[in-house]
C-alpha cells in the first residue's frame, strides 16, 4: 500500500467519526495553541525588554564600581561595600580621550521624596552631568536641560520625568515651579521626554538633578582620599564594533588601575550586550518554563490520541482481520493506523499553531497590571509545535497500531 | 503457469497435503483438531469440505487459507511448500493466490462495492486496480452497483461483491466458507450457481466448506470430515475441465 493511498484510508476511517476525530484534535489543538502563545510572549517579553535597552542610548559602555561576577544569568556584586569609582575617574577618562570613545556620563542615585503643594512623589533622584542627555538619549520636551554652569554652581534645579511631572502638578505647566527636595526648594527646569518602559524603572518616574548638588546637597558620599563617589560612568563609543569595545575596555581598565593602584580590577565594564544578554538567559528560562507547563497540555493530547486509537482498533478488530486475509502486510496495517494518529495530530498541530499565533498577536494589545505584553510570532515555536505534533502522533500512534498489526486474522476475523 | 511435475506428467496440484496435523493448547488439554490429513485437489476441480462443527473442516479451511500454520505435516500450494513462513509472508501468499468467501460476506461498511473489491490489488500495489476491479464485478453481474454500499445491496449482492473480491487477484483457488449460511435458498442457489458457472467457465479451482448437501452436491467432490480424520473422499463426476 503506498502512503497516498494510506493517507486517503485515514481521512475516510477519520471522516467516519467526526465527533470523535475533532475532540481527539482538540486537545492536540489546545496543547499546540497554548505552547505557541506563551513561548510567543516568552519571546515577546524577551525583545521589549531588549529594546528597552537599547531605547536608553546605543553604542554603550558601563563602568561600574566593584567587580561583579555573572553566575548563571545573574550579577552577583561581590564588592558593593566598596564603592570605588569617583567623578574624578570619569574626568580622567574624558582626559585621556580614548579613540573610540565619543562622550561618557557619570551618575549617582539617591531615593528620595518630592513634594509640590499638596503632592508628594517617592523616587529615583539621579544625579547628572550635562552630556547624560545626549549618552543616555533622553531629551527633555519642555525646558531646558542641566547645564554647564548648573554643575559648578550646584544649582537646585530639577528635571522631572513624564509621570513625576504629571502626579505633582497635575494640569499646570510645572516649569518654573518649585518642589521640595530633603527641605531644600528646587526649581524644575525640565519636564523629560516619555521614555516608556525600562528594564526595572521606567524612566518617566525618574528626577534628573545635577550631579555636583546631589554630591554635596542632598546625598554626599565620598571615597576615603575624598573624592565624590559615582555609582557609574555611562560610555558611548563611536561604534558596536568587537575591536572598538575591547580597545576602549583594555585602555580605561589600564586607567582605572593606575588611578586606582590595583592590580586586580575593582571595578567592572559592561557592554550593553552583556546586559542582555543576562537578561536574555533569565527570560529565556522564563519562556522555557512556560512552553514546558503548555507542554504538559500537549502530553495530554498525546494520551488521548493514544487512548482513542486503542478504541478505534478494537473496534476495528474485523476489518483488521478482513484486510489481513485478503493480503495485508504487518506495515500496511501498522502505516494505516500510525497514519491515522499522525493526521490527528498534525491536524491539531497546524490549527494549533494558527490559533496560537492569533492568541499571541491578540494579548500583544492586552495590557496586564500597566505593562502591556506584547507576542512576538517567530517561526522557531512554530515548526518545533509541528514537528513535535508529528512526533507525538508517532509515538502515541504507535502502540496502537502495533497492537493492529499484531492481530492474528483467524482471532480477528471471529472477532464480534 | 504451472510447472508440470517431473514423476508422472501430471498437472501440479493446486493443493497438496500430507498428513497434515493441528493441535490446539486449551490450558492443559490437547485438542486435536486435524489427526493427519492427506488429499490432492487438481487446478479446477469443485470441491466441497463436508462435516459437523467440530470436524476440523474450519481448522483445515484456515490451514489451506494460510491463516494459520499446521503443527505437523505439509502443505504444498501451486507446488510450493507453505512452511514455517513469517505473517508478512503469508500475508503476501493470501494476496497471491488465494481468494476469501465468507459465510457473513465480510465487506467493510464505509466501503463501495468497487473500492471492497479494489482493496487485494491495493496491497499488491496494482496500478491497474480500478479497471481490473470493474471487469471483476462486471463478472458477478454487479456492474450496475459499483458505487453501492453494502448497507445499499442486498445479501446476495453483498456476497457477489465478496466473490469479485475474491477473483479480482486471479487467485490459484477460491476458498468459500459456508457461502450460502446467511442466504435464503433462492439467493443461495444464485450464488451456488454463480460460482458453478466460474468454475466450469473460467476453471478456477474452488474449495467450499459447508454443512449443506444441496450445496455439496453441486460440486463435482466431497471431502467428507469426522473428528479429524476424512472419513470420505468421492468424486461424483469427472474432474476433467480443459485445463
Amino acid at each position: 500500500m503506498s502512503i497516498a493511498d494510506g493517507v486517503r484510508l485515514a481521512l475516510r476511517a477519520l471522516a467516519a467519526n467526526k465527533l470523535r476525530t475533532s475532540l481527539t484534535v482538540l486537545g492536540m489543538v489546545i496543547g499546540v495553541a497554548a505552547v505557541i502563545a506563551l513561548m510567543s510572549l516568552g519571546a515577546g517579553a524577551q525583545a521589549s525588554i531588549e529594546a528597552n535597552i537599547r531605547g536608553t542610548g546605543s553604542n554603550l559602555l558601563f563602568i561600574s564600581p566593584g567587580v561583579q561576577a555573572q553566575t548563571g544569568g545573574r550579577f552577583v556584586d561581590v564588592s558593593a561595600t566598596t564603592p570605588t569609582l569617583t567623578f574624578e575617574d570619569a574626568e580622567a577618562i574624558r582626559d585621556a580621550a580614548i579613540p573610540g570613545i565619543v562622550d561618557l556620563a557619570p551618575t549617582r542615585n539617591t531615593n528620595a521624596s518630592l513634594v509640590a503643594g499638596g503632592n508628594a512623589f517617592s523616587t529615583q533622584i539621579i544625579g547628572v552631568t550635562p552630556s547624560y542627555a545626549e549618552v543616555r538619549t533622553f531629551q527633555p520636551q519642555a525646558g531646558r536641560f542641566i547645564s554647564e554652569d548648573d554643575l559648578r554652581r550646584r544649582a537646585r534645579v530639577i528635571a522631572l520625568g513624564q509621570t513625576i511631572a504629571t502626579e505633582l502638578f497635575p494640569g499646570q505647566n510645572p516649569i518654573g515651579a518649585t518642589v521640595r527636595l530633603n527641605n531644600q526648594t528646587f526649581t524644575v527646569i525640565a519636564v523629560m521626554e516619555e521614555s516608556g518602559q525600562a528594564t526595572f524603572q521606567s524612566r518617566d518616574n525618574q528626577a534628573l538633578v545635577p550631579l555636583t548638588t546631589l554630591q554635596t546637597r542632598i546625598n554626599p558620599s565620598r571615597t576615603l582620599a575624598g573624592d565624590d563617589i559615582v555609582g557609574e560612568i555611562s560610555v558611548t563609543l563611536a561604534d558596536e564594533d568587537e575591536a572598538t569595545i575591547e580597545a576602549v575596555t583594555n585602555e580605561v581598565s589600564a586607567l582605572l588601575r593606575l588611578r586606582h593602584d590595583v592590580t586586580e580590577d575593582d571595578f567592572t565594564i559592561r557592554t550593553q550586550q552583556d546586559i542582555i544578554e543576562a537578561l536574555g538567559e533569565v527570560t529565556g528560562t522564563l519562556t522555557l518554563f512556560l512552553g514546558a507547563i503548555a507542554g504538559i497540555s500537549l502530553l495530554v493530547g498525546g494520551i488521548g490520541i493514544m487512548n482513542i486509537m486503542l478504541v478505534s482498533v478494537t473496534e476495528r478488530t474485523r476489518e483488521i482481520g478482513i484486510r489481513k486475509a485478503i493480503g495485508a502486510r504487518r506495515r500496511d496495517i501498522l502505516g494505516q493506523f500510525l497514519i491515522e494518529a499522525v493526521l490527528v495530530s498534525l491536524g491539531g498541530g497546524i490549527a494549533g499553531a494558527v490559533i496560537g499565533g492569533l492568541l499571541a498577536t491578540f494579548m500583544g494589545g492586552v495590557s496586564f497590571g500597566g505593562r502591556s505584553l506584547e507576542g512576538a510570532l517567530t517561526p522557531e515555536p512554530v515548526i518545533l509545535a509541528l514537528a513535535v505534533s508529528v512526533a507525538i502522533g508517532l509515538v502515541f500512534g504507535i502502540y496502537p497500531a502495533n497492537r493492529a498489526a499484531r492481530l492474528r486474522p483467524i482471532e480477528a476475523l471471529r472477532y464480534e | 503457469m504451472d510447472a508440470d511435475s517431473p514423476e508422472n506428467g501430471k498437472p501440479t496440484p493446486v493443493v497438496r497435503v500430507e498428513d497434515l496435523v493441528k493441535t490446539y493448547h486449551m490450558g492443559s488439554i490437547d485438542v486435536h483438531a486435524l489427526r493427519g490429513v492427506s488429499f490432492d485437489i487438481e487446478k479446477g476441480e469443485m470441491v466441497a469440505i463436508m462435516g459437523h462443527s467440530g470436524s476440523g473442516k474450519s481448522t483445515l479451511l484456515n490451514l489451506l487459507g494460510c491463516l494459520d500454520a499446521p503443527t505437523a505435516g505439509s502443505y504444498f500450494l501451486d507446488g510450493e511448500l507453505v512452511g514455517d513462513l513469517s505473517d508478512d509472508a503469508l500475508a503476501a501468499i493470501r494476496n497471491r493466490k488465494i481468494g476469501f468467501v465468507f459465510q457473513s460476506f465480510n465487506l467493510l461498511a464505509r466501503m463501495s462495492a468497487l473500492e471492497q473489491v479494489e482493496m487485494p490489488l491495493l496491497y499488491a500495489r496494482d496500478r491497474q486496480r480500478r479497471k481490473r476491479a470493474e471487469e471483476a464485478l462486471a463478472v458477478v453481474g454487479l456492474d450496475d452497483r459499483m458505487h453501492h454500499k453494502p448497507s445499499e445491496l442486498s445479501g446476495g449482492q453483498q456476497q457477489r461483491v465478496a466473490i469479485a473480491r475474491a477473483l479480482v487477484g486471479n487467485p490459484s483457488m477460491v476458498l468459500a466458507d459456508e457461502p450460502t449460511g446467511n442466504l435464503d435458498t433462492a439467493t443461495a442457489n444464485e450464488i451456488m450457481e454463480l460460482l458453478a458457472l466460474l468454475n466450469e467457465e473460467r476453471g478456477i479451482t474452488t474449495l467450499i466448506v459447508t454443512h449443506e448437501a444441496d450445496v455439496a452436491a453441486r460440486t463435482q467432490r466431497v471431502i467428507r470430515m469426522v473428528d479429524g480424520a476424512i472419513a470420505g473422499d468421492d468424486r461424483t463426476a469427472p474432474a476433467e475441465h480443459g485445463t
